[in-house]
């Protein structure tokens, strides 16, 4: 179907291979190239992560003679953070909509929800992380406490810079509405959220429920 | 619906974390959070659960939470991310596959050299012996 012209341009045909209507109108929107950049750094930072979680998993019975996570950890609690990152996932989720939709005050109570939420859960960790300290079992205990510091540690990091970025975010719709700059940062900001959460996933079951069961 | 980026569903694809949005109103994305958090959930309950059960078969346990944490990781990608199978996500769904591959590379890696060198190696109190 391509002639000599058409060939030129397109030497591998890739134009006729494409019936979804890609065929092709330049650059994508910046939305897209910016959500994909962002997806691609979301990616690394999983793989940092993975090298984090292989750490612990090798060291997790390298104790020193100290105590171990069946004796640390305290599942009840675990479970209550579980509980509110998850109920954050869901009312960012809830923000990315009402942006969508234009709506300043669900998305500006959307985003205090999520950020009390966040908040709590970085209390309880915080107080978890203290009172293991206390009892003497901080991160020199032990090369198994130094992987559990490092990689809950780590996480909670990401979710303390997710809580300055969403305040940021609830400033900046404040101050500049929706406009299309502002709708790529959401759109960012909530892929991160629920990739904090993704990962939280894998760090109560690999370090608390594993971690508590040998 | 009038976004911002409506042009977008013209070039045939989406944004990592955008959703389709051909007659979606409010209450069809909404409903899908709810369905993705429910179902969350409940995998989350099963995982605590099962930790602290003695009603199945002990040796089971660890599979089962590795099982239960992947699919919920599922859950999360195609309910909150909105990553699906779709033509339009093609390039997402690359990017993740290539992110999932160097992490089991990594992480199966790890545990497998270590778990090796760990049986290869000599008891530690005999080694001190030798050094002296």
């Amino acid at each position: 179907m391509a002639g000599a012209t058409m060939a030129h341009g397109d030497p591998h045909h890739l134009g006729g291979m494409d019936e979804a209507g890609a065929a092709h109108s330049g650059p994508a929107p910046k939305r897209i190239v910016t959500g994909y950049g962002f997806w691609i750094f979301i990616l690394s930072d999983m793989i940092m992560f993975a090298a984090f979680f292989a750490t612990y998993a090798v060291l997790l019975g390298q104790t020193a003679g100290g105590p171990g996570g069946r004796e640390l950890f305290d599942l009840r609690n675990v479970a209550i953070e579980t509980g509110f990152l998850l109920a954050s996932s869901f009312t960012c989720g809830l923000a990315t909509i009402a942006a969508d939709m234009r709506r300043t005050l669900w998305f500006q109570v959307a985003m205090a929800v999520t950020c009390v939420l966040g908040l709590a859960f970085l209390t309880i960790e915080f107080r978890e992380f203290a009172s293991l300290v206390a009892r003497g079992a901080g991160p020199t205990r032990s090369a198994f406490l130094s992987a559990f510091f490092t990689l809950v540690g780590c996480h909670g990091l990401h979710v303390s810079a997710g809580i300055l970025w969403l305040l940021t975010m609830m400033a900046q719709v404040f101050a500049k509405g929706f406009r299309a700059d502002i709708q790529r940062r959401i759109l960012c900001f909530a892929l991160f959220w629920h990739a904090l959460d993704i990962i939280w996933v894998a760090v109560f079951t690999v370090v608390y429920l594993l971690g508590s069961a040998t | 619906m009038t976004n911002g980026y409506q042009e977008a569903g013209h070039s045939g694809d989406l944004a990592p974390g955008d959703e389709h949005q051909e007659g979606e109103g409010f209450a069809q994305r909404v409903l899908g959070y709810l369905v993705g958090l429910a179902l969350a959930i409940l995998l989350t309950a099963t995982s605590f659960f099962i930790a602290g059960t003695d009603l199945v078969w002990q040796p089971s346990i660890p599979v089962a939470l590795v099982v239960l944490a992947i699919a919920q990781m599922g859950v999360h990608l195609v309910f909150f991310l909105h990553i699906t199978t779709g033509s339009d996500n093609t390039n997402n769904v690359l990017a993740l596959a290539f992110g999932v591959l160097i992490v089991v590379l990594l992480t199966a890696g790890s545990l497998w050299i270590m778990a090796n060198l760990n049986h290869n190696m000599m008891p530690m109190d005999q080694l001190m012996q030798m050094q002296r």
